[in-house]
């Protein structure tokens, strides 16, 4: 990823994206010719309305899901033109991702789970265990390693979720409204560690939210709505 | 071995649902080890049924005897090696549930009849020299308690003595073992000489011929001489191979292949539908999760590898535990006193279940995790 993006400070390139599903006989189009870069380095907050498509922009840029119409280009490289297989892999790579439920797995404890990503890898087990308490020292959890999920408070678990995130050490980190479920004090944690990931670490970062509150803690915010950008902020 | 801490999260997830799906796996793994010790015990005898061996007997009916004058005429066929012959008994023990067979023979002729009956050479001397005479078989050895020197008392009433007793006593002089496991060493046998002198009907007669061949492609020609021989007299013969003979005496109590088979299909059938209903019940229930790891890289095919070893780890689990339990109940002997006398799980049944437990796990996991492995990310993350 690094020779393309440091060619010009692009990571990411979404060119004319369109996104139709098809429930039954009906089409339903989610994003219509949308276009947007995001440098390398920049944590950018995708704003809008429930059903403005930000979930489905952030599901194609993480290679979850390929566009109708259009490509979406991550480190120079065409991932709507990988096949299952070498997005999996690019995946495991290059992006790490945050959800708003944290989506841990309930029966593996917390370096368990942390652990997981690595799986793919081919480090040995010492080399995934460091890794492993890197990545849950950065989140402050190290004492919390060996709890379960339905032992974490929510602010934890999200704690947890990034750093599996992390723990690959991926470019790019997409967050899909990770401090939906949490508390404003809690959020607000999740928060100043997103923000130290992007400052203190490069971590270049897309988060949807529909917060303003945790907007404002991105350096730019994109407004979405009924699939096409209508406003930004920069800061 | 890594994403063995994975796959053991995902089976205790729902500890109850497995522990249930592992008893029924691990109760029909039991079921056909007992199937197959009781199989084993009914038609275990083909499996070490000499190719050379034939078996000559009346044409009517086991039971009735022939006469002892064939031998001769018998062991002047071409083609015929060498003859035995053996009378049952059918006396009892003490008690009439100690059953065991008992038979009336010519020590060296079955002797070499049988050579997988392995006898140390002072133990048949000592055979030789006694009239009384009678070898037994480890396993009753054993199950009596007997000791060579022992005297064997046992009635019957099949064969009444000349002075009108039922009680004939033998003097234990060998105890025989088996070259193989599957030899049946449950036998008493005694000298036919001691027999025939002491009973009051049927003198000179015997029950059955054994028939060694010098050729076992040339079984059924000689069989065929053998019987038109004694066509036409008053005790006509049927002679065929001996596993054919084992074969008719199993089938008097049906096909056991065929009943065993029939049995363990509605069983495995059965367990089929339960693993893998537990197995896609598990994969439903997870289906967010499935996204996630899809998410954070697992390829399709590692996510179709992961359902997978969870249902055979499953099923080879009740397989092994299965098979286990019913190895050691089924190792503590024959159960119907000695009725049974080759009751054992064979080795080869025990890997054809270890086979049967995986193959039941991939059967049973299958369907669920080409699910799992078509399911599309983001539509899987919207089902967290």
């Amino acid at each position: 990823m690094s020779q393309n993006q440091s060619n010009n400070g692009t990571l990411v390139a979404v060119d004319g994206v369109g996104k139709v599903f098809h429930r039954g006989a009906e089409d339903i189009h989610v994003l219509a010719g949308l276009s947007l870069q995001v440098p390398n380095g920049q944590f950018l907050a995708l704003m809008g309305p429930s059903g403005s498509g930000k979930t489905t922009l952030l599901n194609l840029i993480g290679g979850l899901d390929r566009p109708t119409t259009g490509s979406v280009q991550v480190g120079g490289e065409r991932i709507d033109e990988l096949s299952d297989r070498q997005l999996a892999h690019w995946r495991a790579r290059h992006v790490g991702f945050i959800f708003q439920l944290y989506n841990l797995m309930p029966g593996l404890n917390a370096e368990r789970n942390v652990e997981l990503p690595l799986l793919l890898t081919h480090l040995s087990k010492a080399g995934r265990a460091e890794h492993v308490r890197t990545a849950l020292a950065i989140v402050g959890l190290t004492h919390r390693a060996k709890h379960y999920p339905r032992t974490l408070s929510g602010g934890e678990q999200q704690r947890v979720g990034i750093a599996r995130a992390i723990v690959t050490d991926p470019t790019l980190l997409l967050c899909d409204e990770p401090t939906g479920d949490l508390d404003r004090k809690a959020g607000d944690e999740i928060l100043d560690l997103l923000q130290a990931l992007n400052r203190e670490h490069g971590k270049t970062i897309i988060m949807v939210t529909h917060d303003p509150h945790a907007s404002a803690r991105a350096a730019r915010t994109l407004h979405l709505d009924k699939g096409q950008l209508r406003g930004e902020e920069e800061k | 071995m890594k994403f063995l801490p994975l796959l053991w999260s995902n089976l205790k997830r729902r500890k109850l649902r497995t522990l249930l799906t592992l008893l029924s796996i691990l109760v029909a793994f039991m079921l056909f080890g007992f199937i197959a010790a009781i199989k084993q015990a009914l038609v275990g005898g083909l499996a070490i049924a000499g190719a050379d061996r034939l078996i000559v007997r009346h044409k009517v009916s086991l039971i009735i005897s022939l006469p002892g004058s064939y031998q001769q005429t018998i062991d002047k066929i071409p083609g015929v090696a060498g003859s035995a012959h053996e009378t049952w008994f059918g006396g009892i023990y003490q008690d009439p549930r100690n059953f065991f067979p008992q038979t009336a023979v010519v020590p060296e002729e079955i002797l070499a009849a049988y050579p997988e009956i392995v006898l140390s050479p002072q133990q048949k001397q000592a055979w030789l020299n006694t009239r009384t005479g009678a070898v037994a078989g480890r396993k009753t050895a054993q199950r009596f308690g007997w000791k060579i020197g022992d005297k064997i008392p046992i009635t019957t009433a099949i064969w009444t003595k000349a002075d009108g007793s039922q009680l004939w006593e033998f003097d234990l002089v060998g105890i025989f073992d088996g070259r193989e496991k599957a030899v049946d060493t449950t036998a008493l046998m005694f000298r036919y000489d001691y027999f025939d002198e002491g009973r009051r009907y049927d003198k000179g007669h015997v029950g059955w011929y054994i028939i060694r061949v010098r050729d076992p492609s040339q079984a059924v020609a000689i069989s065929k001489r053998i019987d038109d021989e004694f066509a036409n007299s008053p005790a006509e013969t049927k002679t065929e191979p001996e596993g054919a003979f084992a074969q008719s005496f199993a089938k008097q109590i049906g096909n056991i292949g065929l009943i065993a088979q029939g049995i363990l299909g509605a069983v495995f059938f059965t367990i089929l539908l339960v693993a893998g209903n537990t197995v896609a019940q598990s994969v439903r229930e997870r289906t967010g999760e499935l996204g996630v790891l899809k998410a954070i890289g697992f390829t399709n095919v590692q996510v179709l590898g992961q359902v997978l070893a969870e249902a055979c780890a499953l099923s080879v689990l009740g397989g092994v535990l299965g098979l286990g339990l019913s190895w050691l109940i089924i190792s503590r002997g024959d159960p119907t006193g000695g009725l049974l006398p080759m009751y054992y799980f064979p080795a080869k049944d025990l890997l054809t279940g270890l086979g049967i437990s995986l193959a039941l796990g991939v059967a049973a996991g299958i369907l669920p995790a080409l699910q799992a492995m078509r399911l599309r990310v983001a539509d899987a993350l919207r089902r967290m």
